[in-house]
């Protein structure tokens, strides 16, 4: 098998390396979308902690 | 042993290694899956977007029954990692029962010239999606997080009377969707050289799902235990 008959999938290359390229968009979502998550919770703790000691103050 | 701050521990010693364990099976499987097994005989090679399709639909019960039966945990015995679990749980279902849509909806061109039918299957995991979201808008609409989960796990609960639909729904009605080939009592009807690739697809998929889980569920520890001592060393204040 060539590496073009790999890419052309038989005619389905369209249908089947879509499918794969959104598959991978939405994993990678799931993996980047926590990380993000803990950066902001962490952010709002320290922000939150922050204006409470100010207004102590 | 299921106190939040052994588990945000546990938990992120266990990441790196379920990643890893989720990326080696994800190779073998792609390995299988696009270079070693062969075209079909009525499909060509579309059929290898099955790879993804069917371990993402198993998913999206599988996570389903997983956020329902913590959600009932948590109900019935107020255990907080519970309810973290089963609300973490949502947005990795919501996301693969879209995958599952997508990508059945890009077979099902080549295969049954349409990208949609309204029948049973399709309909039931469409309503899947919605539930997950129902499920994802209600606990943010609550302000206190315990009722929250409270709200949403009621949700989840009632929500599970779609998962037998979803299951059954291609032997109960006339459907343009195959029927199972994996799961049928007798020997599947899959040849092993497509099962093999399927099998360690959907392990990869098992893997990923408590990969992400770990990594949601840590977060939303530390937004419940924001008060606690050592949320607060870990943020850097106090």
């Amino acid at each position: 098998m060539t590496f073009s008959e790999f890419i052309h999938m038989g005619g389905y290359g369209f249908y089947v390396w879509t499918s794969y390229a959104l598959t991978l968009i939405v994993l990678l979502a799931n993996i980047l979308s926590p990380i993000f998550l803990k950066r902001k919770v962490l952010k709002d703790i320290t922000t939150k902690a922050q204006r409470a000691t100010r207004l102590q103050q | 042993m299921a106190s939040p701050k052994y588990f945000y521990s546990i938990a992120g010693t266990l990441i790196p290694w379920i990643g890893s364990a989720c990326l080696l099976l994800t190779l073998a499987g792609l390995y299988y899956g696009l270079l070693v097994a062969p075209a079909d005989y009525q499909q060509g090679d579309s059929y290898r977007i099955m790879f993804v399709h069917v371990p993402a639909a198993w998913m999206s019960l599988f996570i389903y029954m997983v956020m329902a039966v913590a959600g009932a945990i948590g109900l019935i015995w107020r255990i907080k990692l519970a309810e973290v679990i089963a609300i973490s749980s949502a947005p990795i279902g919501a996301s693969f029962t879209f995958l599952a849509l997508i990508t059945g909806s890009i077979w099902g061109k080549p295969m049954w010239g349409t990208w949609w039918v309204w029948d049973a299957r399709l309909t039931s995991e469409l309503i899947l999606l919605f539930l997950y979201l129902g499920i994802i808008a209600l606990y943010n609409a609550i302000e206190d997080k315990r009722t929250a989960a409270r709200a949403t796990s009621i949700l989840a609960i009632v929500g599970v009377v779609n998962i037998p639909i979803i299951h059954y729904s291609v032997e109960w009605w006339n459907t343009l969707h195959q029927g199972p080939t994996v799961t049928k009592f007798d020997a599947p009807s899959i040849d092993i050289s497509m099962l093999i690739p399927l099998l360690l697809m959907a392990g990869a998929f098992k893997l990923f799902y408590a990969f992400v889980l770990l990594m949601r569920a840590r977060c939303e520890v530390l937004n419940r235990e924001r008060n606690t001592q050592w949320v607060k060393k870990l943020a850097g204040i106090s």
